[in-house]
């Protein structure tokens, strides 16, 4: 069985590795560990930083100036309510709320199962069918107050699957 | 018989069901039709999907918005027979009203082929604006741009003619054509419609471009809220190379040209040029004082094209039809087509592209057919989060870049979103500061700082606090929000509150109910 520490450890060579040989490879090597670690571990600046002959204090910058990266994990699944102008218009600010208040969490913050994350996103350039919003790959428009639950129960109900899968 | 059924794989058909009304179409038994599902891109018709259409000998007839539990009701209504009649049948298309008075042009193809098949493409006039091109030298390119008239469409409307002549002209080992796919602008979603319906079209104009400037190297910066836009843009690149239309010697030619895509990172500020070459080099994504102009010093300090998704996907429309029957279209400085996108408050939204010189109100009442809600509008605000918020008594203005520009308005993007008479414009006010505050790159005080300020004196000015002072200083908050910023997220963070303040003053004078009181919700900004 491996432990937490090499797993971590894998993810940050393997991403390192894979993208090291391009142009700019920082973002990239970001996104494979965020996706994979669902966070970008402290523990792992000082290698990438390393490996790319940047100072661990660059990498830091990097990671804390990007929304999509974060330093505590985010839960298995994101949920992610676009909060912008084509959304507000069609009662946008209503099914923020619903989100809220069907997981009891805030923008940015997640369940304490490590379940489910809530975020904020500023367009989803699916305005024409607002209000939307963004689960993991899957974007959902023309959401009504009564529809967000049943979005919130997929999501979680495809995490139980998924589970099941991986026993 | 065999019957050709269309269902749009586009991100917002799949957003309201287009992959499960897919399925059912799929596994339909009926007797004497054979069922061909073929996935199209959207025609942008956005209110319409999941728009399915049937191909028949009159030419394909539409149904929308399809869900499942439509399906058998349609089968038996005759569908697949182009039969009219259903409560969802729309007859041909084509003869649809808000597309069929549109000027199509860089979305021709957008919903008619199959978004990843370069045999589509190729047979619905691709790639004959590439071989136009590289049958000429590089600066007969450029001066074919710049005949056409063709300014970005990204936001700032520079001349694209003259942007790549920059290029063209320095001297340099290596040169990058980057696309700027981060579309941040709130209302606004053509750049995600071309790359999902029609990816083979920007590829070529950016091979264009590359061919023109010099340039062997692109990189796509799209926004990573755009999952469904990279699987396809991933794939039509490697497609594109199996093809030889990307690698070595591009279509037999002597031009070696090829494209990464690379994924932002949920920042707006990294859609301004500069803060895009810093992200796509692996930094902050903080916007650099310009000059040196990234035509000279762009990416890896190298000279650098930046040109937006509409821009670069114009190109090939541009060599195969020439600069002239291009530049015919449009009024004044503002030549050709633009994409304008119906958002918001609507009840047709979707993409209509039309020459330049359409009103406000043509847009918004005609091929939007007024309010979703069924209420009076109130206001549409133009050109994304940092636009200006228009009143219905300016929407006899045209949508030219400088007839705007006269009422203190911009097209940007070209999103148009309205709001009805529910809306509250001082709240409207306060969230163009609070996203500034969010998504300011920090690099200047009016802006890092002067949003914060702003939040805070729009919350008392609704709360009723020292109501005249506090407006003044809003005022003049504003002011040196405008003539203190770098860039325009702080320059122009104003716009959305100046006008809403000048035409919605009504909004500010309310005494906040206890209902509406206000709730402090400013998210984290960047650390
Ligand atoms: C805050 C800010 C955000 C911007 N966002 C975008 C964007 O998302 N997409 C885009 O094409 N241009 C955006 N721009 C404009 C770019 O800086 C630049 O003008 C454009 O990419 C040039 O391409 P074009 O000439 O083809 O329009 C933005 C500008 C600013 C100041
Ligand atoms: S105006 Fe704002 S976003 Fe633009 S450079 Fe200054 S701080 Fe950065
Ligand atoms: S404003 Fe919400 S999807 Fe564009």
């Amino acid at each position: 069985m491996q432990t937490e520490t090499e797993n971590v450890e894998m993810v940050v060579v393997d991403a390192v590795v894979a993208h090291q040989h391009l142009a700019g490879p920082l973002l990239p090597i970001l996104h494979q560990i965020q996706s994979e670690l669902r966070h970008i571990p402290g523990s792992a600046l000082n290698y990438i930083a390393k490996a790319l002959n940047l100072s661990r204090a660059e990498v830091h910058g990097v990671v804390s100036y990007y929304h999509s990266f974060t330093t505590k994990p985010h839960g298995k699944t994101v949920i992610e309510v676009c909060r912008a102008e084509s959304c507000q218009a069609v009662g946008g600010r209503k099914i923020e709320q619903r989100f809220k208040d069907a997981l009891g969490l805030d923008f940015g913050e997640t369940s304490s199962d490590g379940n489910v994350t809530l975020e904020s996103v500023y367009c989803l350039g699916n305005c024409a069918c607002s209000p939307s919003v963004r689960v993991g790959e899957n974007i959902y428009g023309r959401i009504t107050e009564s529809g967000v639950n049943a979005i919130v129960d997929k999501a979680i109900s495809q995490l139980a699957k998924s589970k099941e899968l991986n026993q | 018989m065999n019957v050709r059924v269309y269902v749009p794989q586009d991100s917002t058909a799949l957003s309201v069901g287009a992959d499960d009304v897919a399925q059912k179409l799929a596994k339909q038994d009926v007797a004497e039709h054979s069922i061909d599902v073929i996935r199209n891109g959207s025609r942008g018709l956005f209110w319409l999907e999941p728009l399915v259409e049937v191909e028949t000998e009159r030419g394909r007839v539409a149904y929308g918005p399809v869900t499942v539990e439509d399906i058998d009701d349609l089968i038996q209504s005759g569908m697949l027979s182009g039969k009219q009649g259903h409560p969802l049948a729309l007859g041909l298309t084509e003869e649809i009203p808000f597309l069929k008075n549109q000027q199509r042009l860089t979305f021709k193809r957008a919903g008619i082929t199959r978004p990843t098949s370069i045999e589509d493409y190729q047979a619905h006039q691709g790639f004959i604006g590439l071989t136009r091109a590289l049958s000429m030298s590089p600066q007969e390119c450029v001066d074919e741009i710049k005949d056409s008239g063709l300014r970005g469409r990204g936001g700032a409307a520079f001349p694209t003619g003259i942007k790549w002549q920059t290029v063209l002209s320095a001297e340099a080992d290596q040169k990058y054509i980057v696309c700027n796919a981060d579309e941040g602008d709130s209302g606004t979603f053509a750049d995600r419609l071309q790359m999902e319906a029609d990816p083979y079209a920007l590829i070529e104009g950016m091979i264009i471009a590359g061919f023109a400037v010099g340039a062997d190297k692109g990189y796509i910066y799209l926004r990573e809220e755009y999952p469904h836009s990279y699987t396809v843009l991933k794939e039509a690149i490697s497609i594109a190379k199996h093809h030889k239309f990307l690698g070595a010697a591009i279509n037999g030619s002597a031009f070696d040209f090829d494209i990464e895509v690379r994924l932002g990172a949920k920042s707006y500020v990294c859609g301004e040029e500069t803060a895009l070459l810093n992200s796509l080099e692996g930094k902050r994504g903080v916007v650099r004082a310009k000059p040196p102009l990234p035509a000279l010093e762009g990416l890896f300090a190298k000279p650098t094209v930046v040109n937006n998704v509409l821009s670069l996907s114009t190109v090939p429309t541009i060599f195969a039809n020439g600069a002239d029957s291009y530049a015919e279209f449009g009024m004044g400085r503002s030549r050709g087509t633009m994409p304008f996108q119906l958002a918001g408050n609507l009840k047709q939204t979707g993409l209509v592209e039309l020459a330049f010189g359409v009103t406000v109100d043509e847009l918004i009442n005609e091929f939007g057919a007024g309010s979703r809600s069924g209420r009076p509008l109130k206001a549409a605000q133009l050109g994304g989060p940092l636009g200006t918020y228009l009143p219905p008594s300016q929407w006899k203005t045209q949508m030219d870049y400088e007839a705007l520009a006269e009422i203190n308005a911009v097209l940007g993007h070209g999103g148009v979103v309205a709001f009805d008479d529910t809306v509250d414009m001082g709240e409207q006010a306060r969230f163009a500061m609070e996203f500034c505050v969010v998504e300011s790159c920090g690099k200047c005080t009016p802006c890092r700082i002067g949003s914060v300020r702003g939040v805070e004196t729009i919350d008392k000015i609704r709360a009723n606090e020292n109501r005249q002072d506090n407006i003044n200083l809003l005022h003049s908050l504003c002011s040196t929000m405008v003539n203190g910023s770098l860039c325009a997220m702080g320059g122009m963070t104003p716009f959305p509150v100046q006008s809403a303040l000048e035409h919605f003053a009504e909004d500010f004078d309310r005494v906040e109910s206890s209902s509406q009181k206000i709730v402090p919700t400013l998210a984290k900004s960047r650390t």
